[in-house]
């Protein structure tokens, strides 16, 4: 294990970081929530709900080609 | 590359939009608390940073805590718009192309580092490091967030106001040319100061009533009655100079987009000395028949006033709606084009967009023809979007939101200039002016006679209290209502003049729009839910005066 110098700069900012997150009470239910919240929207949201239409829907390379036609005939 | 029928779904167009509202006002619940909480929690630090008094540690700790939980509900609730994009919006999502893609880069990388870094130094610094260094890192979790919310609102504005940008007809795209021009729009600088502003109030009405909660309970009075105190000034600012910008960005309305104006308005017809309308009849359900009818009937105006807040001259011209969709000449002497032609050079630009792209894959064309069409696109472009619409009257924006909306949020707004300026006499107990007010709120039966000559604002009758906390769900809705007049007005485009909402949308059923719709609401509900009993035991719970951790 690599020991660190206590007064080295990235010492103080693990530390400020590792101190901070095991002594938190309202911070872990506040990640938890984050954390769930972060799951909902890009695990299951952007994965079956929200696609991307036009690389859905258009190969690579002729999404302006698609986009003209989108757009052209409405 | 799929062929589609092209046969696009109305009713898909009216879900995207209203997911897309239903995620934006959500998402602008959190926003406001988060601007308008960092400027609260930086002043009661900074007041402990100079006093060294524990008790500002606290009272700063406290409100610090409160932001937290607010932040913590909000984050990541704005990225959901950026899916929408991608699948509702999907024509409109490469038709913007880098012009939203870099002012976005930039908000998601100054909100990580930003953010991130001086959020944690906020939380988990006390002990850790200097006061100083503590007080640099709370001002600068609030201007992080501010700098978050600017490029946001110069994507935000650039829609309403499409400049700095060209359009590449074999791209697709409209391509930056200049990211100064986009990043400092006029429209982008009047619409970030007033968003801002205004926040601030939603945050100062909001440890208003949080103090006012505590005052009723007879606790906490100490940091409850400082806090009111930073509130009040706060608020007062705020709220005057949410009036003067709102007055500028008026007045950018009046330039670049005078539709949104005449309907915030009811304005059927225009013309010099313009009164503001106080109040009329406009039926908020239905059209009105703006065609026919003079004016929106019961009509009480302020003389001059609509003239005087679109062009600073109690003389000055404002067109009307029937003015816009016929054309009419400005003050300046040239002319804008009636609704009708407009759509005439937009059907030419959009007519040479094919030709351009048909004649540029044709083998036969030797430049000429393409560079033909290129010329008639340009001549054409500013109104490409108009070649869409099939009846000029699709360009008007649904009127009875526009008015309606906008006098909720004025008149609020007037409602809480006055509220912080008793607030503020009450609260500094500022002598001759605390009794003089006190006595008319008496004279007038607002307070009871013997209420009159009471100086602290501790002790008072629970009814003042319950009107300070009505206020903080009048904030919101005054705020909500500014985003419904800035985005309702701008109907039917998505991009001013060059993309209407038919052609932005994707080629989705409505029923995959509503089906997301539907569980957004659910979601959203259910989040709000949680975020509020989280806050309320925060609030119950009050300020901790010994752990400094958490």
């Amino acid at each position: 294990m690599l020991s660190m110098n206590k007064h080295s700069l990235l010492y103080r900012v693990f530390d400020l970081y590792y101190d901070g997150f095991r002594h938190m009470k309202l911070g872990r239910t506040l990640w938890a929530i984050i954390l769930i919240k972060l799951f909902i929207i890009f695990v299951i949201l952007k994965l079956f709900f929200f696609p991307n239409y036009i690389k859905e829907h258009a190969n690579k390379g002729e999404e302006s080609e698609f986009v003209a036609t989108q757009v052209l005939k409405r | 590359m799929t062929n589609l029928l092209l046969n696009i779904d109305a009713g898909s167009i009216d879900w995207a939009r209203a997911q897309f509202a239903l995620t934006a006002i959500y998402h602008w619940l959190f926003v406001p608390l988060t601007l308008g909480l960092a400027v609260i929690m930086g002043i009661a630090e900074t007041c402990w940073y100079h006093t060294r008094d524990t008790f500002w540690r606290d009272t700063a700790k406290f409100w610090q805590k409160l932001f937290g939980v607010n932040f913590a509900m909000g984050v990541a609730t704005g990225i959901i718009l950026e899916f929408e994009f991608g699948t509702n919006w999907s024509n409109y999502s490469w038709f913007v192309g880098d012009i939203f893609g870099a002012p976005l880069a930039i908000e998601g990388i100054v909100a990580f580092f930003m953010e991130s870094t001086f959020v944690a130094v906020m939380f988990f610094g006390w002990k850790k490091v200097s006061p100083g260094f503590h007080l640099a890192s709370t001002w600068l979790t609030g201007l992080g967030a501010t700098i978050s919310a600017w490029w946001i609102l110069v994507a935000n504005a650039w829609m309403q106001y499409p400049v700095g940008c060209e359009f590449n007809p074999d791209t697709m795209r409209n391509e930056m040319v200049s990211f100064l021009d986009v990043a400092l729009s006029p429209f982008a600088v009047d619409k970030f100061c007033h968003t801002v502003i205004s926040a601030w109030i939603i945050g100062a009405i909001f440890v208003v009533a949080v103090s006012c909660w505590y005052l009723m309970k007879k606790r906490e009075v100490k940091l409850a009655k400082q806090s009111i105190k930073i509130a009040a000034i706060v608020g007062l600012i705020a709220s005057l100079g949410a009036a003067m910008t709102g007055h500028k960005s008026a007045q950018s309305v009046a330039e670049v987009q005078p539709m949104k104006l005449a309907a915030m308005e009811a304005l059927y017809n225009g013309g010099t000395d313009v009164g503001l309308t106080a109040v009329a009849w406009v039926n908020p359900f239905c059209q009105p028949d703006y065609q026919n009818e003079e004016s929106a009937p019961l009509k009480i105006e302020m003389p001059y006033a609509l003239s005087f807040m679109a062009t600073n001259d109690i003389h000055g011209y404002v067109p009307g709606i029937n003015d816009i969709l016929n054309g009419y000449t400005k003050p300046d002497g040239t002319r804008e084009p009636s609704v009708d032609e407009k759509i005439e050079r937009g059907k030419k630009a959009i007519e040479a967009l094919a030709g351009y792209r048909a004649a540029k894959y044709a083998s036969s064309d030797d430049g000429t023809t393409a560079a033909a069409h290129l010329k008639v696109l340009q001549e054409n472009m500013k109104y490409f979007g108009y070649g869409y619409v099939k009846d000029r009257n699709d360009v008007v924006p649904p009127i009875p939101i526009n008015f309606w909306a906008f006098r909720i949020m004025v008149g609020l707004g007037c409602v809480f200039i006055l509220f912080f300026a008793i607030i503020t006499v009450m609260a500094f107990k500022i002598p001759l002016v605390s009794v003089i007010t006190r006595r008319l709120l008496a004279a007038f039966g607002i307070i009871p006679e013997t209420e009159a000559d009471t100086h602290d604002i501790a002790g008072l009758p629970a009814w003042h209290y319950w009107v300070a906390i009505a206020l903080v769900p009048l904030a919101y809705i005054a705020s909500e209502s500014g985003w419904l007049v800035a985005e309702f007005g701008r109907q039917p485009w998505t991009i001013q003049d060059m993309l209407p909402t038919w052609v932005a949308i994707s080629d989705i059923s409505s029923t995959s729009v509503a089906l997301t719709f539907f569980l957004f609401l659910f979601l959203f509900t259910l989040m709000l839910a949680v975020e509020i009993n989280i806050l309320l035991k925060q609030i119950k719970k009050g300020p901790k005066y010994t752990d400094i951790k958490d």
